[in-house]
């Protein structure tokens, strides 16, 4: 009696009280290693491009802004045919595979380039396809290797691995520009190194989906097909229709800076403020997703967003509520990016769920380019704060008609 | 097991190449040779030398001699009676942060100013008492690789800074104008020390900005003229045209009668001109340091190779 009390009481704890890495899959960990490798990787990259463009090339940096915009918009496509690809060829690891390795070459691209302005925008274009087309083929993978109530925290643990790869990548450029004594191809080179370990890492650790599936069911018709049915539709119109209100990072971090008169030495460090409650919050929100529902987290990461907005414009300025407003700006990532995954996920049937996932990131990521030119205009007409106040209110009304609406039924 | 094996050990291969890599890159950029004693003595050609980004310099009526090179390392380099500037990126600083260095005649170092932003053009005013720098300036926004310029200046009598000259009033079309985009790059002061010119970056437009810098405003004088640059007489702009995406023409504006003449150089320039003299204007290209006649005569003619930032004494 007693050894069996025992082993009940054992059992009964082993459920309840596993830590949260163990509750994810390890095929959700992996993922999670390969995106922190890759973003350390991408991210010392992006640290050193505008020095090296202007130092170390004498191009003009504000041409090249220009065309940083074009791929931007030009990746949209890219990861519906990403997604589309991988669940139509049945091999999501392939296809993100190929994402992640046509990323990593394009860093040795890079060096090969040299001076000449054509072969870096080419090379820029390819990273961005590989980036385009590895996101949807990854996230539907996150979403079939976890258990349907455990997707919120499955996505919250991936999305704070890839940050935690995000505040590295800075670091290691800075220590291989000490080490090389400010040479840009090291960083280069040392970038293509840590994107490569990351592929062999996807190749050893990550595995596809289970099962087979009868290769005809996925054809462009049954992809379009998604967008007939209607609790995806109202998901990824809600989404698209919420980014259209979201105020981009860069002009909360020029609020930020023009009410609270913040150094522009110290300017740059507002994005990880950011990034700083974003890796602290992912898990846990995204576990709070799984049990009161990933709907009402999802808009309440936007009410956060506009509360945000309204405390940077409210009469007051005092330190402190600069500091909650970059602390609420670090909510709205985390109870928004993961989240939206985790409640798009089971929506969408498992054999299309690259391609649905990647139609709802493309939604709300073309919503959010347009967002950022209308509010563009909104500033340049009214000033910085009537504008930003008037899309406060606009994202109010949008996310309680999203509450009122129910798109994702509990 | 096997797959924890192969992963350690393709990591360990990989992050020894790419360390191998990094430590043999310092041969290259190490420093190489004595560093020379350098003053402001007239008649010399200073320049960035691009393969150590040390100071070096050469007389100006024989630009093909031996070099000296200075022990100072700058990205831009500028001078002009006994003051010279030197703008350096602080090494491992990301984002970028440079010192702008102020200089007496001898390259000691009179001022330093640390300033966030990448270094892009550098100047000192005619009489020496002035001397003024454009900057790039990233991380404005997150994820993208977002730019825009910052251009300043510091009184060197006096210790005045100014870290941004974007809140100058300026008219356009006689109408106060209002942007929140507003940019601006490449300073040039005249003889006189008050009256300035600079370029005006805003909603895909480029400016020139004739300016006066004792009642602090300024009009726009015309369109498509970028990185400005006073001739000695103050009678005439060289600057840059935009010809096409990411494509420059050297060219030179009558001030008196906005009269346009373009160079000999038919080449893409980016960069800031510097008047040699009343009728030779010099610039980098291609990693060399070249004059064209600024009348639109003659032919370009390479003055020093493996430079850039070039900068005379008169």
């Amino acid at each position: 009696m007693y050894i069996a009390a025992s082993r009940t009481s054992d059992l009964a704890a082993g459920t309840d009280r596993k830590p949260a890495l163990k509750r994810v899959s390890a095929n959700v960990v992996a993922l999670g290693a390969v995106s922190l490798v890759t973003d350390v990787s991408s991210e010392m990259v992006t640290a050193v491009l505008p020095l090296y463009l202007v130092l170390g090339l004498g191009l003009n940096p504000l041409q090249f802004g220009l065309l940083d915009g074009l791929y931007a918009g030009a990746t949209a496509v890219v990861r519906v045919l990403g997604g589309h690809l991988a669940d139509r060829w049945r091999r999501l690891k392939a296809v993100a595979g190929f994402g992640y390795g046509l990323s990593a070459v394009c860093k040795l691209g890079l060096v090969a380039a040299g001076s000449s302005v054509a072969a870096i925008g080419v090379v820029l274009a390819a990273d961005r396809t590989g980036k385009g087309l590895r996101t949807g083929p990854r996230d539907a993978l996150i979403s079939l290797s976890s258990e349907p109530e455990a997707l919120g925290r499955s996505f919250g643990v991936h999305r704070a691995m890839d940050t935690v790869g995000a505040f590295l990548g800075p670091l290691v450029a800075m220590a291989v520009l000490a080490l090389s004594l400010g040479s840009y191809p090291s960083v280069f080179v040392t970038s293509f190194c840590i994107a490569a370990i990351a592929v062999l890492l996807l190749a050893l650790f990550v595995h596809d989906r289970p099962g087979a599936v009868d290769r005809a069911a996925v054809s462009l018709r049954a992809a379009l097909g998604l967008l007939r049915q209607q609790d995806f539709r109202r998901v990824a119109l809600w989404a698209a229709l919420l980014g259209l209100v979201t105020v981009g990072d860069s002009f909360v971090y020029l609020v930020l800076q023009r009410r609270w008169e913040i150094a522009a030495t110290w300017f740059p460090l507002l994005p990880l403020g950011t990034a700083g409650v974003y890796l602290v919050l992912a898990v846990p929100l995204g576990k709070l997703a799984d049990r009161v529902g990933r709907w009402p987290v999802f808009l309440g990461g936007h009410a956060a967003l506009c509360l945000a907005l309204v405390l940077l414009c409210g009469p007051q300025a005092g330190l402190w509520l600069g500091i909650i407003a970059l602390g609420l700006h670090g909510v709205f990532y985390a109870a928004t990016d993961g989240v939206l995954m985790a409640a798009a996920g089971p929506l969408i049937p498992r054999d299309l769920r690259a391609t649905g996932m990647a139609v709802v990131q493309t939604g709300q990521a073309v919503a959010r380019m347009l967002s950022s030119v209308l509010f563009g205009l909104a500033w340049t007409l009214w000033d910085l704060r009537p504008a930003v106040l008037v899309a406060a209110a606009c994202l109010a009304a949008v996310a309680l008609a999203a509450a009122l609406a129910k798109p994702v039924r509990p | 097991m096997k797959k924890i094996v192969l992963a350690l050990a393709g990591t360990a291969l990989l992050v020894a190449a790419a360390v191998v890599y990094t430590v043999s890159s310092r041969h290259e950029t190490a420093e190489a040779g004595p560093a020379a004693q350098l003053t402001l003595a007239p008649g010399q050609l200073f320049y960035r030398d691009t393969a150590t980004g040390r100071v070096g310099a050469v007389p100006l009526a024989d630009a093909g001699a031996k070099p000296q090179l200075s022990g100072l390392k700058c990205d831009r380099f500028a001078v002009a009676g006994q003051t010279a500037v030197c703008l350096a990126v602080k090494p491992g600083t990301l984002p970028a942060v440079t010192d702008v260095l102020v200089l007496d005649g001898r390259l000691g170092v009179r001022h330093t100013e640390t300033l966030p932003g990448t270094p892009s053009r550098a100047r000192v005013s005619p009489d020496g008492k002035r001397v003024y720098w454009t900057l790039f300036v990233t991380g404005d926004s997150y994820a993208q690789t977002g730019f825009s310029t910052r251009a300043g200046l510091y009184e060197v009598d006096t210790g005045r800074l100014v870290k941004t000259i974007e809140e100058l009033p300026v008219f356009v079309e006689g109408k106060r104008y209002f942007a929140a985009d507003v940019n601006y790059w490449g300073i040039t002061f005249a003889p006189d020390g008050n009256r300035f010119y600079a370029t005006l970056g805003s909603k895909g437009k480029t400016y020139l900005v004739e300016a006066d810098y004792g009642r602090y405003r300024g009009k726009a004088l015309r369109e498509n003229v970028e990185c400005p640059s006073l001739s000695p007489d103050g009678k005439r702009v060289a600057f840059k045209k935009k010809v096409g995406e990411g494509v420059w023409r050297l060219s030179v504006l009558d001030l008196a009668t906005l009269r346009e003449t373009e160079l000999a150089e038919t080449r893409s320039v980016d960069d800031q001109a510097l008047w040699q003299d009343d009728h030779t204007v010099l610039y980098g290209l291609e990693n060399a340091v070249w004059a064209v006649p600024a009348d639109g005569s003659g032919a370009p003619r390479q003055l020093v190779g493996g430079a850039a930032s070039p900068a005379v004494t008169g």
